[in-house]
């Protein structure tokens, strides 16, 4: 995975638009927005934070400039240990070509000192969205924490195909590709135009989105 | 064992007391509430880290009696409050979580029927 390796996939996949959600860090998001410029898509800076309790939730911005701030405001959030590329892999750096232009010692692998509640409102303060990952999975919210609390009041969230959609929340049938070959076909849409339109859905700014998705999934994969 | 006496044993500080002769049926200790909503049981002492409010909500479900915060672990008063509403008992130990597992089993308290 590097950001024009990701990009070229993605456009040869089809894709509208992406977003890149590194573990606790924004270090990849200038090169991978770049690499998006120039395929074409339209790029959603993100991060996808491990909170105190150890859920896991994807945060989306709508500029970089938001996004940095983020990963700035998390950096002494971090566990103090640095990473060991023996056991965790190399965290690197890269510009939009591909080429390595450092490597990230802080471990990023861990769980921030700040827990959901605090994290959701440095996101949305940003003007972003924050979204439980992998809802049921290992570090999903309803597996840590059992099921969605009443606050932070959540609008969507992020599920595989054939899993329970809870009330009132928005479901992202996202492909988190950890590889190359897991960017998903162009078989999930969501009725947006741009960047601005998705945050506010996925911050229940567009309530009428609900029916129409459900009814869209209803209906089939077919893309938009 | 009584809530009370469990304080004792585990060198804890009640942070939510809603009724400290209320007697202890079994220990327990896990950190995903998913699971404890599984397997919970009334008048259970639970170990956990957790801190969100969803642990009262675990407990409250069950009829737990106490949740125990090793390692020195401080609850937020809003979930505290919680807690006394909901009649749960709230300690935090200095100790760690193995520590307090291996004194509640030594003190007498069963783990869960199964």
């Amino acid at each position: 995975m590097s950001p024009a390796n990701i990009c070229a996939m993605a456009r040869l996949k089809g894709l509208d638009l992406i977003a890149l959600t590194d573990h606790n860090t924004g270090g990849n998001l200038a090169a991978c927005g770049e690499a998006a410029r120039r395929n074409g898509l339209q790029f959603v800076p993100g991060m996808e934070l491990c909170s105190r309790e150890e859920v896991h939730l994807l945060a989306y911005f709508r500029d970089l400039d938001a996004a940095l701030q983020m990963a700035e405001a998390i950096r002494p959030l971090l566990p103090q240990a640095n990473n060991r590329p023996d056991t965790f892999g190399h965290q690197l750096l890269m510009d939009s070509g591909d080429r390595v232009l450092g490597e990230e010692d802080a471990l990023l692998i861990g769980a921030l000192d700040a827990d959901l509640e605090t994290l959701t409102g440095m996101v949305r303060r940003l003007g972003g969205a924050a979204v439980p990952a992998h809802l049921y999975r290992g570090y999903g919210l309803i597996q840590v924490l059992g099921f969605l609390p009443e606050t932070p009041r959540f609008y969507a969230v992020e599920l595989a195909l054939g899993q329970p959609v809870p009330e009132g929340c928005l479901a992202l049938y996202n492909s988190d590709a950890h590889q190359l070959g897991m960017i998903q076909e162009r078989i999930h849409a969501l009725p947006v135009a741009d960047v601005p339109g998705l945050i506010a859905a996925l911050n229940g700014k567009l309530p009428g989105i609900l029916t129409e998705n459900a009814n869209h999934h209803k209906e089939g994969s077919t893309p938009w | 064992m009584d809530i009370k006496q469990l304080v004792g044993l585990v060198q804890g500080s009640t942070l939510s007391a809603p009724e400290m002769e209320r007697p202890l049926t079994c220990g327990y200790v896990c950190d995903l509430l998913s699971w404890v909503m599984a397997r919970g049981q009334p008048g259970m002492a639970w170990v956990t880290v957790q801190t969100h409010l969803n642990v009262i909500a675990v407990a409250s479900l069950h009829e737990m009696a106490c949740v125990i915060l090793p390692d020195g672990i401080m609850m937020e008063e809003a979930v505290l409050q919680k807690a006394r509403e909901e009649g749960i008992a709230v300690v935090t130990s200095p100790l760690s979580a193995y520590h307090i597992c291996g004194l509640m089993m030594g003190g007498g308290l069963p783990p869960p029927e199964t």
